[in-house]
């Protein structure tokens, strides 16, 4: 019962209720949105925000930020897109090694930044953003890997399914979200990676290896991008120097600040982020219905995020006058 | 007799050129209670932080065991079962408080699996021990200070540590808290472990130490059993310094009232303050640190302003509620930090001097460099603020020039009352002088200056009254040809918080 109160009470049981109420406006309108057809839309638009948000989360938690998760994202798909090509006759689930391997050496650079040269996280992963992006392209001479050159393989991965009917990718994103789970939850590094974020000067004198720790959250999130970088040359069977990761940071920010997790560090669940994630893919799925153009996404997600900051600061406030009312 | 657990010998420590510890020697036994006792900047908690490796002395040597140890660092000290208790707990607010306990311990890789039910069952044992009755499984910012507190103690205590240092812990403790924080304190000692207890309550010190240090001006004074001690002897060790050289020397004619505070309250900060202020007066506000001096000023000026009482200016009543209100009724504030609070510190010294007066530099709201230059470089002859150009960044002045630009800058607007707060703090004795002439010469002219100071002999020579504040109350209203320097401490000192 008690476990059951607590979810009731927190952030998460307000997610879960924005969820329902928005569905069951928009299924009241379209009625054919309530429909496991639909469900199979938003959960086949959520797998790539769902691994890149679970990085981002422990990012935040930390107390920084990665603005160049759609780069590296995107980088480390050309880099296995162009092995595709170039050596076709390769092993195929090669690439997911090589997309993940680059992310997580591109993520390196963007923590050996900000810890070592102590630069501001949210200023590096900027640079980094424009960097990848640019690197991207020269390494691609600007051109796109074809669906032809993807391997039918890695495809199928968007279509077929173990079991139950549910896609390969969506179930790697469920994978990787109850391995964050778990990381957060019961691992020194998951706790540290909290106490980092809920208060960096202390954590220093309580013996906990901030640098270290910072950039394994650093490489956790590129190696995260790069395997989304992976998914989506599965998901739409291209790789395209300019459009590929483009905007992905936003919708993952999107997604992590909905779901409640602190962009002043030391706050922020899984689960949290896992609804804040399908509460997107549900605006997402539905704007089409309503006759929404695709254009306006990007407003959309936009004012999201603010609504969902101006939430995060009012229930902060409430916070901080519990604390000042038991202290006085 | 045994070997003493901490054998200091020789300890000196310099911050930038200024002295604060000098050859320090101290030994500290196994079991005992250990207090430490000054004023406000004796060197104590300098002393203390150099044990738990947070400083690191400039010179000198410390035995743990006979053996020589180089504290270099928090964490060493921790190794070397050495534990501070800092006087603001430093806690991770957003976990809980078993996690809290744990965070950081030795022998954890990161990826080892953290056991919950293990670590809560713990932190229940810990609490139960110490007596407290704390939900180990809320996050540490659900906790009163005081609880906080506790869970740093149990801390130290878990961590095995020998010597256990506690930094005024209880400032923010309730007299039931205190009495329970003395029976642990008594269990650890009969355990054989060191504790050093720095505190300003003398009676709290009389309770459960056994010997207590004297720090003054940064050197031991005296180190004695406790019972050899009367309170006079104390507090005659602790301020027993001639008077400095310093003289008043000018001569203002005291006024009208210009400020006058009736019954001033602040939840949590200070009650009950009343006092006036009249023009061409010099008031000091003595006390020590955490007595509410600083909070008072902040409230007058309108940073935190107060919840009761009412403030009146040239006998009118007025509503202070920002420092916007407070300038334009002609108050001025220099505060304590004036790192945080004072100079901006990426500007220049011109800018500097001309951010309390746009409208003056900007007549037709553009800024008209030749104003500022002169409106500068007079503040620069006036107060003869030593620098190599305007256009230097204020942080590469010296902390006195930098003080005088801050006073220059107020100036500037007019103030007709002037409230300074630790002025003189890390300045050299050479420009203390100097700015003890400007104040003076302040007074002359017919403003009213309000000054804080935790230096007795410059509340003495340089003030009309003095104000004494203890624990958020007002505890003295002394004339400058009555006070002594043992009126002012006995007066500063805290009564009693609980009964033995």
């Amino acid at each position: 019962m008690k476990p059951i109160l607590k979810f009731l009470s927190g952030r998460e049981a307000g997610i879960f209720v924005m969820i329902i109420l928005f569905c069951t406006a928009v299924g009241i309108y379209k009625p054919h949105f309530i429909s496991s057809n639909s469900l199979r839309i938003i959960l086949l638009l959520v797998p790539l925000i769902m691994i890149g948000a679970m990085a981002q989360m422990l990012v935040l938690v930390a107390r920084h930020v990665d603005l160049s998760m759609g780069s590296m994202l995107g980088f480390s798909a050309m880099v296995a897109g162009l092995m595709y090509r170039d050596m076709p006759e390769i092993w195929w689930p090669i690439g997911f090694l090589v997309a993940v391997g680059t992310g997580a050496v591109l993520g390196l650079f963007n923590g050996l930044l900000v810890t070592i040269f102590n630069l501001p996280s949210i200023i590096v992963t900027l640079g980094t953003l424009n960097l990848y992006r640019g690197l991207t392209f020269i390494i691609s001479d600007a051109r796109q890997i074809n669906r032809a050159n993807i391997p039918s393989e890695l495809k199928a991965m968007s279509q077929t399914s173990p079991i139950f009917g549910i896609p390969w990718i969506i179930l790697m994103s469920f994978a990787i979200a109850l391995l964050t789970f778990y990381l957060v939850r019961y691992t020194q590094l998951g706790r540290q990676i909290y106490a980092i974020g809920s208060n960096p000067n202390a954590a220093p004198l309580r013996g906990i290896n901030v640098t270290k720790v910072t950039l394994i959250v650093f490489i956790i999130s590129g190696a995260l991008s790069g395997l989304a970088g992976i998914m989506y040359a599965s998901r739409w069977g291209f790789v395209n120097p300019s459009n590929t990761g483009m905007g992905f940071e936003f919708q993952v920010i999107a997604a992590v600040v909905i779901g409640g997790v602190s962009i002043n560090g030391g706050v922020g669940t899984v689960l949290g982020t896992f609804l804040g994630v399908i509460l997107l893919g549900c605006v997402a799925a539905a704007l089409p219905l309503l006759g929404i153009p695709g254009t306006t996404q990007s407003a959309i997600y936009g004012s999201v995020i603010l609504i969902a900051l101006l939430i995060d600061r009012s229930v902060r406030q409430r916070a901080t006058a519990n604390t000042k009312r038991s202290r006085a | 007799m045994h070997l003493p657990l901490v054998s200091a010998r020789g300890i000196s420590k310099s911050f930038a050129s200024i002295e604060v510890l000098s050859n320090v020697d101290l030994d500290l036994h196994n079991g005992e209670i250990h207090a430490l006792l000054g004023e406000n900047g004796a060197g104590k908690s300098t002393f203390a932080k150099i044990l738990a490796g947070v400083h690191k002395p400039t010179q000198g040597v410390i035995k743990l065991n006979d053996s020589i140890v180089e504290i270099s660092s928090p964490m060493i000290a921790q190794e070397l079962g050495i534990a501070l208790i800092h006087q603001e707990p430093i806690s991770f607010p957003h976990l809980s408080v078993a996690e809290n306990l744990v965070m950081g311990q030795k022998g954890n890789g990161l990826l080892t699996k953290v056991n919950w039910t293990e670590m809560v069952d713990h932190a229940r044992q810990q609490m139960t021990m110490l007596g407290v009755e704390i939900d180990v499984t809320i996050p540490m910012q659900g906790l009163s200070i005081a609880d906080q507190q506790m869970v740093e103690i149990a801390r130290a205590i878990a961590s095995d540590a020998r010597l256990i240092i506690m930094d005024e812990p209880t400032a923010p403790l309730t007299p039931r808290e205190v009495s329970t924080l003395f029976g642990i304190a008594r269990r650890l000692k009969e355990e054989g472990r060191t504790i050093i207890f720095i505190s300003h309550r003398l009676e709290e010190v009389r309770m459960i130490c056994d010997r207590v240090t004297i720090f003054r001006d940064g050197e031991r004074i005296a180190t004695n059993t406790i019972d050899e001690l009367s309170d006079e002897d104390v507090i005659r060790l602790m301020i027993g310094r001639p008077l400095g050289k310093y003289m008043r020397k000018y001569n203002a004619d005291i006024g009208k009232i210009a400020l006058s505070v009736n019954k001033l309250g602040l939840e949590g900060a200070f009650s009950d303050i009343t006092f006036n202020l009249r023009k061409g007066e010099i008031v000091g506000v003595g006390g020590l640190v955490g007595a509410g001096r600083t909070d008072v000023a902040r409230a007058i000026f309108g940073i935190s302003p107060a919840q009761k009482g009412t403030i009146m200016i040239n006998e009118r009543k007025v509503n202070i509620s920002n420092p916007a209100d407070a300038i334009k009724l002609g108050i001025a504030y220099v505060p304590e930090d004036r790192a945080i609070a004072g100079i901006f510190s990426s500007l220049s010294v011109e800018h500097n001097l001309t951010a309390a007066i746009p409208k003056k530099i900007a007549p037709k709201n553009i800024i008209r460099r030749v104003l500022e230059t002169s409106f500068s470089s007079e503040s620069i002859d006036k107060l003869s603020i030593r620098l190599a150009s305007p256009d230097q960044p204020i942080v590469e002045l010296s902390g006195g020039n930098q003080q005088k630009a801050i006073l220059a800058r107020w100036l500037h607007t007019d103030p007709q009352i002037l409230i300074l707060d630790e002025p003189t703090r890390g300045i050299d004795i050479g420009v203390k002088a100097e700015f003890y002439d400007m104040i003076g010469t302040l007074a002359e002219s017919g403003r009213a200056i309000l000054l804080i100071s935790s230096e007795l002999p410059e509340l003495l020579s340089l003030c009309d009254r003095i104000l004494v504040m203890s624990e958020g109350q007002l505890t003295a209203d002394i004339s400058s040809h009555e006070a002594t320097q043992e009126k002012i401490m006995k007066a500063a000192v805290p009564k009693m918080a609980i009964s033995a």
